[in-house]
């Protein structure tokens, strides 16, 4: 599928999202459309909410307000037990962390496994098969497989992560700073591998980070928070390009150039 | 003197109410892991409190009480719970499987087939299944509440990858009446087929855990398994050296420190009676 031509109906609607704790405000007002394979960019400083909002998308908080429509269906009102069998088919969360994602005293290949075990998968041959081809897919040695995630670097751990939300091949991905705490190099691979597999499998991504670059790199459209509010929105390029909100012209200037 | 001052079964009437409610729930709900309020017993955890309590307050004075250790009747933990209730309740003791009316039982079955009309009592130290893999108990408990088993496989997954085969050989992980996963208690997977379909009413109690969970007479029970990787009941590829079958579980015993060693049945009363059968 084309990213760019917009089909009729968004994938994922979400209006008027309200989170706050107690006289705090985690999250207000925040309304979005996402269309199939479209990647939603969300930036801002440290305390404004985007993990809150995250987080309340992803059926992780339950939000004070607001609606949430995936697919046709209110996903706040649905039965728990829906909308946790959502989570582990149609959608997939990349934690920041990859110990907070993987299982780390089960394998490499358990990992992998796990989601195809949740819905189902009972032939371990099959299991295992479809864990080497996603190790393959996300740059992780087969001969890797059987050790645990313990023994991987911070960047291969991370792709693991990848692979083992992916593998059930999920519509919508929710990432909380999925570079995070990577050095550069090793950003710049994962950003590279993961724009292909978006690509590829035409995946909705809903990204949650404050490095411009990843944005500028993955994202379709981007959405500026500050303060619990979305204070922006629109096209990455334009967004970063000609920042209209005084936040943003600060954030796209205090970017440090080499 | 002081052994007339207790109860009879040394609980109180309330106590056993209590719990025989909790054992009527988790008949209802077979595999269900039922909450009690667990009562500090005279003997530390890991002797067998559930068991014990459970047993106390199913115990009635025309009861004929067997118990059993690793399927011997005169090991320690056996040997203490059967005087404790000779103490407490003055019940008849026995330590033939088919004339027990109830059996307390640690980490195995009696090989000899039970009955209707009998209940089978287990100790249970750890009565989560996923306990290992999901260490959150409010995490576990959503599982079961959503049938969400998809885990206990990853457990099973993670064996054949490491050992190439299913190495769990003891508290096999089963599934009852396709909806519950039990921890059927440290019994050897050897016995897991003799929990299905059973006579006797299955009773199993965790007392440092607090939870009470059952099966019925003739309740389906499946271990789980893989399609390619199917559940296949072990034990040591011998006959016992004492009575000479071939189709019970067997313990290895060290005779000697040159290597030397025997096998012999782990249930102490069939083998007893097959060498009375012989020599007769």
């Amino acid at each position: 599928m084309n990213a760019f031509s917009k089909p009729d109906t968004p994938l994922f609607r979400v209006e008027n999202l309200t989170k706050s704790y107690g006289p705090r405000i985690g999250c207000a007002d925040v309304s979005f459309d996402l269309y199939p394979g479209e990647v939603l960019g969300i930036v801002g400083e440290s305390g404004s909410g985007k993990s809150t909002l995250l987080s309340c998308l992803a059926g992780h908080l339950t939000p004070d307000r607001g609606q949430i429509t995936y697919d046709g269906r209110n996903t706040l009102s649905m039965a728990e037990a829906e909308r946790r069998k959502l989570a582990r088919t149609d959608w997939a969360f990349v934690h920041q962390n990859p110990r907070d994602g993987l299982r780390m005293g089960v394998s490499a290949g358990g990992n992998v496994g796990e989601r195809l075990m949740a819905v189902g998968a009972r032939h371990y041959g099959d299991i295992r098969a479809q864990a080497l081809d996603w190790l393959g897919r996300v740059e992780i040695a087969g001969d890797r497989i059987d050790d645990r995630p313990r023994a991987f670097s911070g960047g291969m751990q991370q792709r693991l992560q990848i692979a083992r939300n992916l593998v059930t091949g999920p519509r919508l991905v929710f990432m909380d700073e999925p570079t995070g705490g990577l050095d550069v190099s090793v950003q710049a691979r994962l950003l590279d591998l993961l724009r292909g597999l978006v690509r590829d499998l035409g995946l909705s991504v809903i990204i949650v980070t404050h490095d411009l670059a990843v944005v500028r790199l993955l994202a379709h459209r981007l959405m500026v928070m500050k303060g619990g509010f979305v204070v922006e929105q629109g096209l990455t390029d334009q967004v970063l390009d000609d920042p209209q909100h005084g936040y943003t012209q600060l954030l796209v200037s205090s970017v440090l150039q080499v | 003197m002081t052994d007339q001052a207790y109860n009879f079964a040394y609980l109180d009437e309330q106590t056993k109410r209590m719990i025989r409610r909790a054992i009527l729930k988790a008949l209802a709900i077979p595999g269900y892991q039922v909450p009690f309020a667990s009562r500090e017993m005279p003997m530390p955890y890991g002797w067998g409190t559930g068991g014990v309590q459970v047993t106390a307050a199913c115990l009635t004075p025309e009861d004929r009480l067997k118990v059993i250790d690793q399927g011997s009747d005169d090991t320690t933990n056996a040997v203490s719970i059967r005087k404790f209730f000779q103490r407490t309740a003055g019940v008849a003791i026995t330590e033939k499987t088919a004339e027990a009316t109830l059996i307390q039982t640690r980490h195995r079955i009696p090989e000899t087939a039970l009955t209707q009309g009998q209940i089978l009592v287990y100790q249970v130290p750890i009565p989560e299944p996923l306990r290992f893999i999901e260490p959150r108990e409010t995490e576990t408990r959503k599982m079961h509440e959503l049938e969400e088993y998809g885990l206990m496989h990853v457990k099973l997954y993670e064996d054949i990858a490491r050992h190439g085969q299913i190495a769990t050989s003891y508290a096999y992980p089963v599934r009852v009446e396709g909806r519950y996963v039990m921890d059927p208690s440290p019994i050897p997977k050897f016995d897991n087929p003799k929990l299905g379909g059973n006579a006797a009413i299955q009773l199993f109690g965790a007392g440092r855990e607090q939870r009470i969970y059952a099966l019925p007479p003739y309740t389906d029970v499946v271990s789980l398994d893989f399609d390619d990787h199917p559940f296949t009941a072990t034990k040591a590829d011998h006959g016992c050296n004492i009575c000479g079958s071939i189709h019970s579980y067997l313990d290895e015993v060290i005779t000697d420190d040159q290597g030397g060693r025997i096998f012999v049945c782990s249930d102490t009363d069939f083998c007893a009676e097959r060498q009375q059968g012989t020599a007769a």
